[in-house]
């Protein structure tokens, strides 16, 4: 117990730190979102509803969406055990699983994509051995699900591991002691408390495989109706200096973000955690 | 899954030297790399100090204080990690660049900021923002305030109670943030992208390097350039995890 | 330096912390605040610090208005429930701290320092990290720390809670020596009695934000002024019951009560060593059981047409001869307490 988090009446200085930190975020980030909502949005509601249906941006749309979910819902299963062995098992190495968790926030997404386009490429081993068995993977939709997976593993690990630190083994013992099995107890004792940050770290997956640039534009071929998706799309719209439309899928992909992001804030609120 | 995620390292280790030694020492001598090695390091040193700072500043506002917009400003806060890169570097473009709103002003100062190296820094103080400030206030968060009530009743001014009390105790979580924002900063390609043009020898960074040598089918020095990324990822690791843990010890 | 507070309220949202409270401590009183969690006092506390701000009312420093002062210049000592120690500096620059804040020579710091040191039985633990002592001992430190600035006044939050019953009987001697020694005007927090009655000169109790009755132990123990009073303080038997000429009927048994009018409800508060109980078979109440609490016996009995009766014996006690399970018993209430209902909430 440590008192409150809040400090009582600021004085002058702490309201100029303020000041200077809110008039940073207003330059920084509020104006170029504005520019791009403004952009998008010039020419109505017309215009912008023909940018987002083309066919082309409309399919990269389903694309990114769906293997976004797919990762996310993946991530939530593999990122919730992934937890579990590290919270609950000591094992020689278990500091390095930790570290390899961690591994993808350090890694530049296109150092990723190159790693893919070594690994799974037509050059290499496992890409010959891959074609040879009529599967294709890099320059294909496979290479976009392995590349969000692993950018965006760490997420739903990061999020469950500190809720299931606190959770206290006894509870576990209890239901044990009263007959339980192993699966009962899982289901009935230890979801229930961490499913608010699966739910979490599901949707931050989720925000950031919709945006994932980097490691995509190099190993998925980028073949529109195929392999393009939106944030791809959206850099070949600027390169050809169609803005306008450029601006207007952003702003659906920032919406959906966005509504994402505020529906596990309204989910984590309803069930009474307080951590963003 | 270790599996998953050290296979591919291992690759681009072999593949990298795969051609001998001896592009390798090319590599090391080519003035494009090395230019962009050099701005992409700049760009981190300045992204560390800004965000640092202004992360330091902004986790106390947003933690310790309460005033009407706070919650609205947390929102804002995490927007940089819901908005995709090209979208940043689009963002910015559209400001800066041909018939932006900030156009005419930069006209009459004689700066250009897309596709020169202000436009650059200003895409990555954008991606970097959250991450010293989001660390710092969840260290400030998990201590409480009593240590600093304590320091002001032994009178102490504000100044003081900062620098003495609050500073060292939040020194891990910083760091982490820190290493965090470089990381993130190294590693930004989409929105320098599309703001810089990645143009050789002005606004290519290390991540549009090999953007660029992929594209012109030089895989050697993009392979090379890849490895020295992924090598000091490994560093900022390292680094990160021995944060993380210092952190964690105290808290 | 003496404290006066005048007509002090704070809320919390809807939740009324501080309610109307107005006190007075002289300069040089050991004071100590007593009450329940969450009945005001530690807020109360933390308004003269300087670390809350109430929403209305007054706090005056020899006679002086303080309101508009922060924390830092109103010269007081806050030592906290859980130390608050600087966990970033060793023992020696904790207790340093307030003397190099304000500016205080190095010399004059170690000074200091060291007389603390052997003032609080911490000799050689100077060069020790917080982390590296025990409960106590951060707790002296605490204390060593707000002294060393030498405050006008010395406010202690719950200053004992944290640490094992020996500990805090240990601890509770420092704080009266010290007190003896250095003669600052202290409150300190409590929700403890024992520590309240042996530590302070004076125990203002506190309950729901407002002060139920202020003096010496002795006056509160005997002279319970409100309901809350006498409830809360030492163990009692509480009835409810009609009073005619001074006597309430609780069943069988006739309980005095004075300065009641007549055939007014009221409220009985019986403390267990107020009542001699001795075995009669004609009696008025029946023995349910006896406990065994170490160096005491605890009673219990039913009284005709009422509840039950509590008290409690010495174990060598005569008057338990006979006494038993079952038997009947005749109840003689020495002294009680009654309220008129309505009265005080």
């Amino acid at each position: 117990m440590n008192g409150t988090s809040v400090a009582v009446n600021p004085g002058r200085g702490s309201l100029a730190v303020r000041s200077g930190v809110i008039a940073y975020v207003a330059l920084l980030i509020v104006i170029p979102l504005m520019a791009l909502i403004a952009r998008g949005l010039t020419g109505g509601p017309s215009q912008l509803w023909a940018a987002i249906t083309a066919p082309v941006a409309l399919n990269a749309l389903t694309l990114t969406l769906w293997t976004a979910g797919i990762m996310s819902i993946i991530n939530a299963v593999m990122g919730t055990a992934t937890a579990w062995v590290l919270v609950r098992y000591r094992f020689p190495g278990r500091s390095i699983l930790s570290a390899l968790v961690d591994l993808p926030f350090a890694i530049p997404t296109l150092v990723t994509g190159v790693m893919l386009v070594i690994l799974f490429g037509p050059q290499s081993l496992m890409g010959k051995w891959l074609i040879g068995h009529g599967m294709k993977v890099a320059f294909a939709s496979p290479s976009i699900l392995l590349a969000l997976m692993f950018i965006s593993l760490p997420f739903v690990v990061r999020a469950v591991e500190p809720v299931l630190m606190e959770q206290d083994p006894a509870e576990e013992e209890a239901a044990r002691t009263l007959g339980a099995g192993p699966f009962t107890t899982f289901v009935r004792v230890l979801l229930p408390p961490i499913i608010p940050a699966i739910l979490s770290g599901t949707i931050q997956s989720f925000a950031r495989a919709l945006g994932e640039f980097g490691s995509i534009v190099v190993v998925s071929g980028n073949i529109p109706y195929r392999t393009l998706t939106s944030p791809v799309y959206l850099f070949g719209e600027i390169e050809s200096g169609r803005s306008d439309t450029a601006a207007a899928v952003s702003i659906l992909l920032l919406l959906i973000a966005l509504i994402s992001n505020f529906a596990a804030r309204g989910v984590l609120r309803l069930v009474g955690v307080n951590r963003a | 899954m270790g599996v998953i995620l050290l296979l591919p390292l291992g690759a681009v280790i072999v593949r990298a030297l795969s051609g001998g030694v001896q592009p390798l020492i090319d590599a090391f001598h080519d003035a494009n790399a090395l230019h962009g090695l050099k701005l992409s390091v700049i760009l981190a040193a300045i992204a560390l100090v800004a965000n640092g700072i202004v992360g330091v500043g902004g986790a106390m506002v947003l933690i310790r204080h309460r005033f009407f917009g706070r919650r609205f400003l947390d929102t804002l806060i995490d927007l940089p990690l819901a908005v995709s890169p090209v979208m940043t570097g689009l963002a910015f473009l559209l400001i800066f660049g041909r018939g932006g709103w900030f156009e005419p002003l930069l006209d009459s100062i004689g700066w250009k900021v897309t596709f020169a190296f202000p436009g650059l820094v200003l895409a990555t103080l954008f991606v970097t923002f959250p991450f010293t400030l989001r660390e710092v206030g969840y260290v400030l968060e998990e201590l409480g305030t009593t240590e600093e009530e304590a320091a002001s009743t032994l009178g102490a001014s504000p100044w003081n109670t900062f620098r003495l009390v609050t500073l060292p105790n939040i020194r891990y979580g910083l760091g982490y943030g820190i290493i965090l924002t470089v990381a993130r900063s190294l590693g930004e390609f989409g929105a320098v992208l599309v703001l810089g043009g990645a143009i050789s020898g002005k606004t290519e960074t290390a991540t549009t390097f090999i953007y660029n040598a992929l594209e012109e089918r030089q895989e050697a020095a993009a392979y090379i350039m890849a490895l020295v990324l992924a090598v000091a990822s490994i560093l900022l690791l390292v680094g990160l995890e021995w944060m993380k843990h210092q952190r964690n010890k105290e808290l | 330096m003496s404290i006066r507070v005048s007509n002090l309220n704070k809320r919390f949202g809807s939740f009324v912390a501080v309610d109307d409270v107005s006190l007075e401590i002289p300069s040089g009183d050991l004071v100590a605040f007593l009450g329940p969690s969450g009945s005001g006092k530690s807020t109360i506390l933390r308004i003269i610090a300087g670390l809350e701000t109430a929403d209305s009312g007054s706090v005056f420093f020899n006679g002086e208005v303080a309101d508009h002062l922060h924390a830092r210049a109103r010269g007081v000592g806050f030592v906290f429930q859980h130390y608050a120690l600087f966990r970033h500096m060793t023992v020696m620059e904790n207790i340093a701290f307030g003397l190099r804040v304000q500016g205080a020579s190095r010399q004059k710091q170690t000074t200091r320092v060291h007389e603390l040191l052997s003032l609080m039985g911490l000799e050689g633990m100077g060069d020790r990290y917080p982390t590296q002592l025990s409960g106590g001992q951060r707790q002296r430190v605490a204390l060593a720390r707000a002294l060393a600035p030498e405050p006008k006044v010395l406010l202690l939050d719950e200053p004992f809670g944290a640490v094992d019953a020996k500990v805090r009987e240990e601890l509770r001697h420092w704080l009266r020596r010290l007190h003896d020694e250095v003669h600052v005007t202290s409150i300190f927090v409590t929700h403890d009695q024992e520590e309240a009655f042996s530590v302070a000169d004076r125990v203002i109790v506190i309950h729901r934000g407002r002060v139920e009755q202020s003096g010496s132990p002795e006056e509160i123990l005997d002279q319970p002024a409100t309901e809350f009073v006498a409830r809360f303080i030492g163990e009692a038997n509480v009835y409810e019951a009609t009073v005619n000429d001074g006597i309430a009927q609780v069943g069988a048994l006739p309980v005095p009560a004075t300065g009641i009018p007549n055939d007014t409800k009221a409220t009985l508060v019986i403390r267990f060593y107020d009542l001699k109980f001795w075995r009669d078979d004609q009696g008025m109440a029946t023995v349910v059981r006896t406990m065994t609490l170490g160096d005491r016996i605890k009673v219990e009995a039913v009284i005709d047409d009422a509840g039950t009766i509590f008290s409690q014996f010495p174990r060598r006690s005569s008057l338990l001869r006979g006494i038993e399970p079952g038997c009947r018993i005749h109840i003689e209430v020495t002294t009680a307490r009654a309220y008129p209902q309505g009265g005080h909430v």
